[in-house]
């Protein structure tokens, strides 16, 4: 069975278009993360300190009412968000300072005003200011590192430019999920970050495949033009690519639907990367290589 | 043909080995001879699966050379009064620095001279203005500080294992951090309380001359300071903070304990901790009882008044004890800590994740789910896509979550649920090698090669690609691991082994079946 026959699309004739789509994701992505030290971004409690907790009560609780409980009980910098569960409630106070017993004290207000709707903690994450910056640091310094460690490799296994394409590629994954997630309002935290990092190492599965279809054909010597030529090794890769990323999308499907709350938004950034992965490696990293345009620089391995 | 029947008595071992390894840490293990279950390293739960409590406390070690210095500059006091060295006062200023002020240059030169020998862990920094100002060495300050790290470790150990929480785990992190994670704890707010308190228990006396009152207006007497107790009432539960003045020197403190326990007082009908000192601190508390008797003796609790008694005689046995207000709880677990010790600085919160028993168990079965739903889709579209090629891709990668499974339990590695989302994952990644592979044959037969060499060229073209494109994603797990804590370092534990695995049933494994195909059948077109 095949989903494509042999095919001949022009990706690198569409080249241009992708140039301002990918240009306008990484300027929003770079955005995102200015909003950072900007305090615009939405943080989770693990890098802007402060206490999560989930309340799990017996029977439904309307948002509402829970938070004109809270606000009458001293509490109007916390959040509150709703699960799928009706009767599943998440309260966010971002605060640098002392959150001991906090969640007590939201427990006890909930228990006054809703005396027939018991409560058990689910989970409780309490983060202190001074670990949230070490973590953002941490991060930043995860990301730079694995990105150095993907230029090495690729540039060893290929060529510096094949690495500095493929790298680019990947910075160009990781920012654009970033800016989506921006777009749709969604915290980021420690686990968004490690799906991040994962995205950065499963977008160059696909840039890899491509790349090497490529340096087969440029090492065959054919007389041809190095657009034509990158053109005919993704359409030949093409088949390919779209069943690994397919068959990754379709377990990550299964997690994103089936995961449970708490792996729910790692599990959009990770679909969302895989998209974003795939079309980078043929409309980013493949058009990166022509900026070296002499063909024969890129053969001499 | 030797190579076949070698490869294969290869995989079916490794296979064996594996279900050997991981089937006791599934809930099959209730049905599996004891012997077998017992015998094999299992796979622990993650506290997001399990439900438990990780905490980071953050030992203020500044505070702990602090009480040092205090405690430096009170004996030095008590030595210059003794060798009738002219000073006028000795303070701590800052958290490592003592002022002494001196009435003569005689005087004064004498004080270096007690300092140098007798206090070799301060030097003097500046003399001026009929001032000294000594300084804690910085060696001094450093080992300060490591004790107080190390201390706080030993005395949290201590608390946890008498307070009785199944495989606890405490450990360093860094310079003044410690790591806590009791599994499976429900009462979260009494561990933090018991782990967190200070514990600082001392008896001084309370400043009979002044009346508390005036001295939380005007400041206290010379010598005492102004100190709270909290008075509950018992009928409406009304806290009131009672101001003591009491007297700076401290008498004794709970160093000198030998044991703490909970007692119960049936006159009053309520708990009390019953405190026992050893030889030097029963003849210490004796000394001062004799001395004090019809004053009061303040015990203090972490800076706080827990109560105050008249000494109505002289208390020879070394015994007293602290009551008022307990609840049964409130005084097992003061008597826990007076046994335990005291912290050698108070220790701050810098980290708590808790997880309640139902979220764990919801995410494990959502994570079952996922993983099975996630699994099917795949393997059913390799199946139609690549026919009797696709089973045997389907059947890898069974093997490939086999193994990985027999791995994890091989090492104790702890499953959290980012680390099921990586075994997903890794089912998805998993295939990837093997599509790569196919449509190499496929590409291979279409150039015309027979079945037979299609394969051989198919696996040896496709190799480097699949290497290189699970290497990267290797590299970034390497750095998860380094960087991430708990559920996340579990996400990279489960990720990077199904890699490593999945490289070898891919190339290994499906290699095989198809040179079993080929080679011992005979076949001459592949199922593809």
């Amino acid at each position: 069975m095949n989903i494509l026959g042999k095919t001949s699309f022009d990706f690198m004739g569409k080249r241009k278009i992708a140039l301002v789509a990918s240009l306008i994701l990484v300027i929003a992505g770079f955005m995102a993360i200015l909003a950072v030290p900007l305090g615009k971004a939405n943080l989770g409690t693990d890098f802007a300190g402060g206490l999560v907790v989930n309340y799990r009560f017996e029977k439904p609780v309307r948002i509402e009412d829970a938070r004109k409980a809270l606000e009458a009980g001293g509490y109007n910098d916390a959040d509150l968000q709703e699960f799928a569960e009706p009767n599943k409630l998440l309260v966010r106070v971002k605060r640098g300072g002392d959150v001991k017993g906090v969640e007590k004290a939201i427990g006890d207000i909930f228990t006054a005003s809703m005396p027939e709707n018991p409560y058990v903690i689910d989970l409780i994450s309490e983060v202190g200011p001074t670990v949230g910056k070490k973590l953002q640091k941490d991060a930043l310094y995860a990301i730079a590192v694995s990105m150095l460690g993907i230029l090495i490799y690729v540039a060893w296994r290929f060529e510096f430019r094949f690495g500095v394409a493929a790298v680019i590629a990947t910075l160009h994954d990781v920012l654009a999920v970033f800016a989506i997630f921006f777009v749709l309002d969604k915290e980021l935290n420690l686990l968004i970050i490690t799906a991040l990092l994962t995205i950065a190492g499963y977008s160059l599965t696909d840039t890899v495949v491509v790349f090497d279809r490529i340096r087969e054909n440029l090492r065959k010597g054919a007389k041809e033009e190095l657009i034509p030529l990158i053109n005919r090794s993704i359409n030949e890769v093409l088949s390919r690519t779209i069943v690994t990323s397919g068959t990754t999308f379709l377990a990550v499907v299964a997690l994103y639907v089936a995961g449970g709350e708490v792996i729910h938004d790692f599990s959009l950034a990770l679909l969302l990367g895989i998209i974003v992965g795939t079309y980078s490696s043929i409309f980013v990293a493949s058009p990166l290589l022509l900026i070296w345009k002499k063909k024969g620089s890129l053969i001499k391995t | 043909m030797k190579s076949i029947m070698w490869r294969s008595v290869m995989i079916v071992v490794f296979t064996a080995v594996a279900l050997l390894l991981f089937l006791p840490s599934t809930p099959l293990s209730k049905r599996l001879p004891a012997a077998w279950v017992d015998n094999v390293p299992k796979m622990v739960l993650g506290l997001d699966l399990q439900g438990g409590m990780h905490l980071v406390l953050d030992v203020q070690q500044d505070k702990a050379v602090e009480n040092y210095t205090q405690r430096l500059s009170g004996s030095m006091e008590t030595s210059l009064k003794t060798k009738g060295i002219l000073y006028t006062s000795v303070t701590r200023t800052g958290i490592d620095s003592i002022d002494v002020a001196y009435a003569s240059e005689e005087a004064a030169s004498a004080i270096k001279k007690l300092v140098s020998e007798e206090y070799p862990a301060l030097s003097v920094s500046e003399t001026k203005d009929g001032r000294i100002f000594f300084e804690l060495k910085t060696d001094e300050i450093k080992r300060i500080k490591e004790w107080a790290a190390t201390q706080a470790l030993e005395t949290i150990r201590n608390r946890i294992d008498k307070f009785g929480v199944s495989e606890p785990l405490i450990q360093r992190q860094g310079d003044n951090s410690i790591v806590v994670e009791l599994p499976g704890l429900k009462d979260t707010e009494r561990a933090i309380s018991l782990i967190g308190k200070t514990a600082v228990l001392e008896f001084r006396l309370i400043d009979e001359a002044g009346d508390p009152s005036e001295a939380v207006r005007r400041g206290a007497p010379f010598g005492s300071e102004v100190v709270y107790g909290k008075n509950i009432d018992p009928a409406t539960d009304a806290v009131t903070e009672i101001p003591y003045i009491v007297k700076k020197e401290v008498l004794l403190t709970g160093d000198l304990l030998s044991d703490a326990r909970v007692a119960f007082d049936p006159q009053f009908n309520e708990p009390y901790v019953s405190l026992t000192f050893d030889s030097t601190g029963a003849r210490v508390f004796a000394r001062i009882t004799e001395k004090n008797v019809n004053k009061r003796l303040a015990i203090m609790l972490d800076g706080n008044v827990h109560s105050a008694p008249v000494i109505r005689e002289k208390i020879a046995g070394g015994r007293a004890q602290i009551s008022g207000g307990f609840t049964n709880e409130e005084a097992a677990d003061l008597a826990i800590v007076l046994r335990a010790g005291a912290l050698p600085a108070p220790v701050t919160i810098a980290q708590n994740v808790t997880v309640g028993p139902s979220l764990g168990r919801d995410s494990i079965a959502a994570g079952i789910n996922a993983g099975i739903v996630g699994a099917a889709l795949v393997l059913i579209f390799m199946l139609v896509y690549y026919k009797t090629s696709g089973l045997i891709a389907d059947v890898a990668v069974f093997l490939n979550i086999v193994m990985l499974l027999g791995v994890m339990a091989y090492f104790n590695s702890t499953l959290t649920l980012p680390g099921i989302a990586g075994i997903v994952l890794t089912i998805g990644m998993g295939v990837d090698s093997n599509v790569l592979i196919l449509e190499r044959i496929k590409e291979e037969l279409k150039a015309g090669r027979t079945a037979h060499s299609a394969i051989q060229a198919g696996y040896d073209r496709a190799w480097w690609t699949v290497v290189d494109s699970h290497v990267t994603t290797l590299i970034t797990a390497a750095v998860l691991f380094q960087f991430g804590s708990g559920p996340i370092k579990g996400f990279a534990v489960t990720l990077s082994t199904g890699i490593f695995i999945n490289l070898f049933t891919a190339l290994v494994g499906t290699k095989l079946a198809f040179d079993i195909q080929s080679e011992k059948f005979g076949i001459k077109k592949i199922s593809i």
